[in-house]
């Protein structure tokens, strides 16, 4: 982390020119305030009946069987939870591209895709073992 | 190495002492790195969450004789459940609009609400868990139920820290007003209040909803 620092005429250039405008504008963007954009009361009360809509749709598709399909549901109400972790992370977690300069979307997006990695390789490798195991599996049960 | 030696008495053209780094350590002011480094620990602690769903994932079907999903969930009870934690959400937001604003009678107040809905989440959690347990569906009994306990327990553990930390804040507030250190820590708690938000997302979806479909 310390690289963002190391090299602060790169990432100020526009300032370059002036030595004590560069300075000042330096501080005040690694002032820790800035990172939160704090939103406002509108934009909270937007998230929060966004967020009560993606929750309800899919407990009410589940509890009232609306889908036939078991897979059907499973990828609506999948896709409703994502929509709905974007929802919370723009208009709760006030995430953008620029707080940090970028830096708190770069640690996001490399633990997505840790996550995604992680989810989809244990699930994926464990449902082939688990498919391959199966005749030994009976075999020891006979 | 070579290039110091090179140069005869390791001084520059000005006659300064060489560096090949910064001598001087730059200016930080007081926590302005604190939200970085307190955004890097969520997302280490996401992936906490990302391995206690992969291990849900690969043991959630292994019900070994026992009770599935779909007989010992109870969506109403986790609809009022997730309904807890969306509140405290909101209450949450508008205290930090409080506090921006500096009004802090009325921040202490909706955090006080925040932290109500956090315990009725909690309640409603361990009555659920006390449910399960007494029907003899505990972690003991199926590998399904262990990876439940463990995931479902883990979050939980997690709003009770929040509880403990948001009643420590309002005391802290209380005691020493909204001074600049106060507030950095309201807005770290606030990140954490609502990533423990977007982590119940994953869990409702992926363990009860989808449990309750197959």
């Amino acid at each position: 982390m310390t690289d963002r620092h190391a090299t602060p005429h790169d990432a100020h250039a526009e300032h370059a020119h002036d030595d004590h405008a560069h300075g000042h504008a330096h501080g005040h963007d690694d002032h820790g305030n800035d990172h939160a954009s704090h939103g406002t009361r509108g934009s909270y009360l937007k998230g929060f009946f966004l967020s009560v809509l993606l929750t309800a749709v899919p407990f009410w598709a589940v509890m009232t069987g609306a889908f036939k399909d078991p897979s059907t549901a499973a990828l609506v109400i999948m896709l409703f939870a994502v929509l709905q972790i974007i929802v919370h992370m723009i208009y709760f977690l006030h995430m953008n591209t620029k707080s940090e300069n970028g830096w708190t979307m770069m640690a996001l997006i490399f633990t997505i895709i840790l996550v995604v990695i992680t989810l989809s390789g244990s699930i994926w490798v464990m449902y082939h073992m688990n498919t391959n195991m199966m005749p030994m599996q009976a075999a020891v049960d006979m | 190495m070579s290039s110091v030696s090179l140069k005869k008495d390791g001084l520059d053209e000005k006659g300064e002492p060489l560096s090949f780094y910064q001598l001087e350590e730059h200016h930080h002011p007081e926590g302005s790195s604190t939200m970085l480094g307190f955004w890097m620990y969520l997302m280490s602690d996401c992936l906490i969450f990302a391995v206690l769903f992969a291990a849900y994932g690969v043991l959630g079907s292994s019900y070994a004789g026992g009770p599935t999903p779909k007989e010992i969930f109870e969506l109403p009870l986790v609809a009022v459940n997730t309904a807890m934690l969306l509140f405290s959400s909101i209450t949450y937001g508008f205290a930090m609009l409080s506090m921006e604003e500096g009004r802090q009678r009325i921040m202490q107040m909706w955090l006080a609400f925040t932290g109500l809905f956090g315990l009725c989440f909690l309640s409603i959690e361990m009555y659920e868990f006390a449910t399960l347990i007494h029907e003899g569906a505990g972690p003991t009994r199926s590998a399904f139920l262990s990876s439940f306990f463990t995931l479902v327990g883990t979050h939980g553990l997690h709003v009770t820290m929040g509880f403990i930390w948001l009643v420590t804040l309002m005391v802290q507030v209380q005691k020493h007003g909204l001074i600049a250190a106060n507030k950095r820590r309201l807005m770290c708690l606030s990140m954490f209040w609502h990533f423990l938000d977007v982590i119940w997302i994953g869990v409702f979806t992926f363990v009860y909803l989808m449990g309750s479909l197959r």
